[in-house]
Formats: structure tokens, sequence, C-alpha cells
């Protein structure tokens, strides 16, 4: 990773997200292999605190002590490091000002969120390790964490995060690598891994009385579609029976979808369009979901 | 590290159930005990008289001993009574006179001899040899001054383990411990933090409690405060590490609680809190005396009650600093950080 860039991993659960961050940071040993961070390999003691000194990480599921207040919190992870941020300073890059007298157990799921992710600023990172920043907050904490993010690079920081949300890998990262069953299955900027679909439509649809066998072939040959998908579940909401189509050109696709449909004296009960996301790239590498695991 | 340890007490006080059990639940202790085993001399003992002959006279000349409260009481009453332990002895007229009384009973045994002065007496006995009594309270002799330096031990015990066992095991449920791991905080600070949180509150408690036990029971400490608070200080060290041994891999507070009762309820009995370990056969005594909360105990009952000075307790205190030194040692080494 360049400085300065910010780099997602993406997948589903269980795909390794965490486990990896978790090597990077030094917090879990490696099976194999050698890691360097900053140009630096792990090591025990002097070496390993003063690369510390310049990481700044949130983990995934760590519960700060309710009892404490905001301030005496961020006093706390200050008094770690050699050279931080002042309360004031780190309160202000998150937003947190007025919160800075409550007891953590008052703060609701978005402040908590933002106060684990000032912990990590507080130290003046270089480089930030976000463990699922975003996971489980309504869209507006997603969106402010989202701004912190993007100050924090603004200011000249790497950033390097895990998600399991396409949408906000698409918004926040330089590059993106998707991860599966603990692989790195495609690495690219997220506008190249959609353009290996070959087209930047998705139509999905869903029939009343089912799909007969042969819908497929005869879909693909439509002008525009690259790839014909039965999804069990359409992703959008096609549910059982649903399929989705891969197109390039949404305009001439789409009426003759509707007039094949028609010809046949097949019912539509469902219909929808969007541009191609990297859930669609998910889909198209392993058949399946990214967002409903 | 200073910073860890002001948030451990934070954490501490502001948990005001766990200030409870700290420094309230001891005294309140203290006091309850203090209160059923006063000392207040002999104190009058409740006899009976069985209906009969001359039962009324017999009740008033037992009652017009200082000692003795005498009243006639029906057959059932009167049995009820003294299996009970409402009256002492029964006292059943007729010739002989009858003491019915269970031997066993060290009150009854004094109930014995008291009725039969006094009965002996009124039918004409004089005493052949002129006595005087000269009571004497030795100080530091009452269960009370027993009870404090044990209470204190088991207070420092008690808060040693569960203060540093839950902390550190709810960071680590917490994932917190994980977390603090990511910064360059080093390891040995944090469990030195736990330490010095202590020292602090120890202090808090050795006044509290010592505090309470010299002005409602005048339970003096006869030996120096700094012996005192060297002591306490050693044995909170002590109880810290092995606080910290005890939490050093369990994943859960389930967990970590059976492994505290598992450590702390054979020194609660064995180490002479509540009464002397002499009680037990002779064969366990030096196991217990190898507990650190029995030497805890001993060197503070020697320092409360005998005055002795620092130097005159080496095993004990040697004992109490090895556990503190072999336990976090271990800690140390098997502590799991994740």
């Amino acid at each position: 990773m360049p400085a300065g860039e910010c780099f997602g991993l993406l997948g589903p659960n269980g795909a390794g997200k965490t486990t990896t961050i978790e090597i990077l940071e030094g917090l879990t040993p490696p099976d194999s292999g050698a890691v360097e961070i900053l140009g630096t390999p792990w090591r025990d003691g002097a070496a390993g605190r003063a690369l510390r000194e310049r990481l700044g990480i949130q983990l995934q599921d760590t519960q700060l002590t309710d009892k404490l207040t905001v301030t005496e919190t961020l006093t706390l992870f200050r008094s770690f490091y050699r050279q931080s941020h002042t309360v004031d300073e780190v309160l202000a890059l998150v937003e947190l000002e007025e919160k800075r007298r409550a007891r953590v157990v008052t703060l609701s799921g978005g402040q908590k969120q933002r106060l684990a992710v000032a912990c990590a600023l507080v130290s003046k990172p270089e480089l930030l390790f976000l463990d699922e920043p975003t996971t489980g907050l309504d869209p507006h904490s997603r969106r402010q964490l989202w701004e912190i993010i993007r100050r924090f690079r603004a200011a000249g920081g790497t950033v390097l995060l895990t998600t399991h949300y396409m949408e906000e890998a698409e918004r926040l990262c330089d590059r993106v690598a998707i991860m599966d069953h603990g692989k790195v299955i495609a690495l690219g900027t997220p506008r190249e891994l959609i353009a290996t679909l070959g087209a930047e439509h998705v139509i999905e649809f869903a029939l009343s009385d089912g799909v007969p066998a042969d819908l497929a072939d005869a879909l693909r040959a439509l002008g525009g579609v690259t790839a014909v998908r039965s999804g069990a579940d359409g992703g959008g909401g096609g549910g059982p029976g649903g399929l989705a189509l891969t197109v390039t050109e949404l305009h001439r696709t789409l009426p003759a979808l509707l007039t094949l449909l028609q010809q046949r004296g097949l019912e539509l009960s469902l219909l929808t369009t969007h541009h191609a996301t990297l859930d669609d790239v998910f889909v198209a590498l392993t058949g399946r979901q990214l967002r409903d695991t | 590290m200073f910073q860890l340890a002001l948030a451990r007490m934070r954490e501490f006080y502001r948990e005001p159930e766990a200030v409870f059990w700290v420094f309230g639940f001891p005294i309140v202790l203290a006091f309850a005990l203090g209160l059923a085993f006063r000392n207040t001399g002999p104190g009058e003992l409740q006899v009976g008289v069985a209906p009969g002959a001359g039962d009324s006279a017999l009740a008033a000349t037992l009652d017009s001993s200082p000692r003795l409260v005498a009243a006639v009481l029906d057959s059932g009453t009167a049995r009820l009574r003294l299996r009970t332990g409402r009256i002492a002895l029964l006292v059943v007229p007729g010739d002989p006179l009858v003491y019915r009384y269970d031997s066993t009973r060290t009150e009854s045994g004094l109930a014995r001899l008291e009725v039969d002065d006094v009965l002996q007496r009124a039918r004409g006995r004089s005493d052949r040899v002129a006595v005087r009594d000269d009571r004497v309270v030795a100080p530091g002799s009452r269960y009370i001054d027993f009870l404090i330096p044990g209470l204190l031990g088991m207070n420092l015990l008690g808060s040693g383990i569960w203060g540093v066992g839950f902390s550190v095991v709810q960071a680590r449920q917490r994932k917190l411990l994980k977390r603090y791991m990511a910064t360059p905080m080093r390891r040995s600070h944090y469990l030195l933090s736990f330490i010095l949180s202590r020292l602090v509150f120890l202090l808090l408690e050795v006044v509290a409690l010592v505090g309470f036990g010299w002005l409602l029971f005048g339970v003096a400490v006869r030996g120096s405060f700094a012996t005192l608070a060297v002591l306490t200080i050693l044995g909170a060290f002590a109880f810290a590490g092995l606080g910290l041994l005890v939490a050093s891999r369990a994943k859960t507070i389930e967990g970590v609680s059976g492994l505290m009762n598992l450590v702390m309820l054979p020194m609660w009995i064995l180490s002479g809190t509540f009464f002397s370990y002499s009680r037990f056969p002779d064969a366990m005594i030096p196991f217990v005396k190898a507990l650190p909360l029995t030497a805890l105990n001993d060197s503070l009952r020697a320092v409360m009650i005998d005055g002795a000075g620092f130097l005159s307790l080496g095993a004990p205190v040697a004992i109490v600093m090895a556990w503190g030194a072999v336990s976090f040692a271990i800690a140390l080494k098997i502590f799991r950080w994740r």
C-alpha cells in the first residue's frame, strides 16, 4: 500500500478480514509468511512499541470501559503514546465535543464507534487500521464516520479498513481486495473491479409462475446481455425463481426483455435495475451474495 | 501507568456495589460479630425451679444472688427452655435436690457452681478461707480484638482477588486487553497499575476498619502504625499477585469466579479469621501456616494485639512476600493478553 491510500478489505463475515487485519496489526502471529508495516517487520519489545507509536488501531468489538467518561478514556489512551493529539483536538476530529463529560455507557452506538476511532486517532498515526468501523450503525452515523475517515486522509493519513458493505468500499477506498474463505479473490480499484463484469447495469426480475428452463438461453441471445444468473436470492429481493442479467446498455436490453416475456406469455412479479456494484462483482466471482451473510 | 491506575480507581469508585463490599461489608460484619460476642463480664445466668415443695422459696433465694435470675416453671416449659438453652440449669426440689443441666454447656457448668454455692450458703455453710476477687481485663483479650485483625486480613484477600481478578477478566472479555496490546503500552505497566491502585484503596480500607474498631470497640493498635502499614502493603501486594494469577487465563467472569472461590474459601476457613486455627488437627497446622492469609493474620494480630515489631515477624512476612512474588511472576509468564 502506498502512503496516503485508503485500502479496503471487502468480504462476507468469516472471510478472514479480521484475521488478516490483526496479523497486520501484529496482534495475531501469522501461520506463515512475513509481515512488514511501514517498512518494519513486527518485533517484540521496544521495536514493536516504536512501531505501535505510529499506528492507530480500532478493533472490531472492543467495548471501552463503561464507567469512564469520554475525556478520561481519551486521556488514558493518550498516555500510552509519546506523541499525541490533545483530548480537545481529537474530540474535534470526531465531533464528540458535547459528550466529553458523558460516561461511555451512556453513548449511542455511533458515538461509541466514533470514540473508538478517536482512541485510534489520538496517537497522530501515519497508518490507521479500522476493522468494520461502521458495522451495525445507522446511515447517519455511518456517514459521520466516513467524513472522519475522509478528513484523516485529507491530512495525509493512510487507511486500511475492512468492511462488508460494498457501498462503503466504493465510496471510501482507492483500492479494494475482495476476500472469501481466507483468500483474496479480486484486487483493484472499485471501478476496475466493476469493469470486470463487462457491463455496468444489472436487471433483476422475477416471474409469478417461475422461470421456464429454456428461458436463460433466450435471454443470453438478447442484445447487450453479458451474463445471466439465476439468483436463489436475487439480491434486490427477487426471491426464489428470480433472474439477474448483467447488461451493457440498459436502454436497449430492457425493452427487448419485456417484449420477450410478453411473447412467451410470462408475467413479471418484480423488476428492478441498478448500476453494477462491488456486490455484483462478488456474486459473479463466488455465486453468493455479499451482504446477506 | 499512572493513568491506568487512575482509570482503575475511577472504575472502582463508580461501582457503588463494589465500594460497599470492600468497605461497608467488613465493617458491618465486625459490628455484628462485635455485638454478638461482646464481653459484658460473666453476665446473669437464667435458671429454673421445677414445681414442688418450697419451690418459690428456693427461687427467691436463688434470685437474690446478683448473678442468677430464677423463676418457677412448670415442667413442660422447663424442659423446653432447658433444651433450647434459655435456662442454664433446672433445680428440682426434693431430698436430695436435683440439678438438671447439660454438662457440655459452659454456661450450665457455671450455673451449677453458682446455684450450689448460693443454696449451700443459705442453708448455713460457712467459708473457711477469706477470699477477695481481683478482676482484670487484659487488653487485646476480647473476641473483637482477635476479630478486627482477622477481618483486615480477610478484606485484603477479598479486595485483592476480587478487585484485580474481575477487572482483568472483564477487560479480556470486552477485548479491551487486546486493544491495549495494540498500543505501545508496556505489559508490565498494565499489571503494575493494579497494584498501584490497590495500594491507594488499601489505605482507605485499613483506615476504615481499624478506625471503626477503635471508635466503637476500643480496639487499639499496640504496635507501630508504620509496621501495620508495611504489613498491609505486603499483604495487598501478595493478594493482588494472587488475583492476577487467578485471572491470568480465565476467559469468562463465571470461570474466574469459580477459581476465586477455590482460592479464597479454604483460606477463609483455615486461616484463623473468625476463630483460631489451633482448633484444627496438629497435622494440618503446618499447611495452614503456609497459607498467605494465615501468615498475614498472625502478623497483623502480633502487631495490633501484642505490639510486635516488624523484625520479629520474619517468618510470616517471608511467607506473604513469597506468595506475592511467585504468583506475580507466574501470572506475568502465563498471562493471556487476548
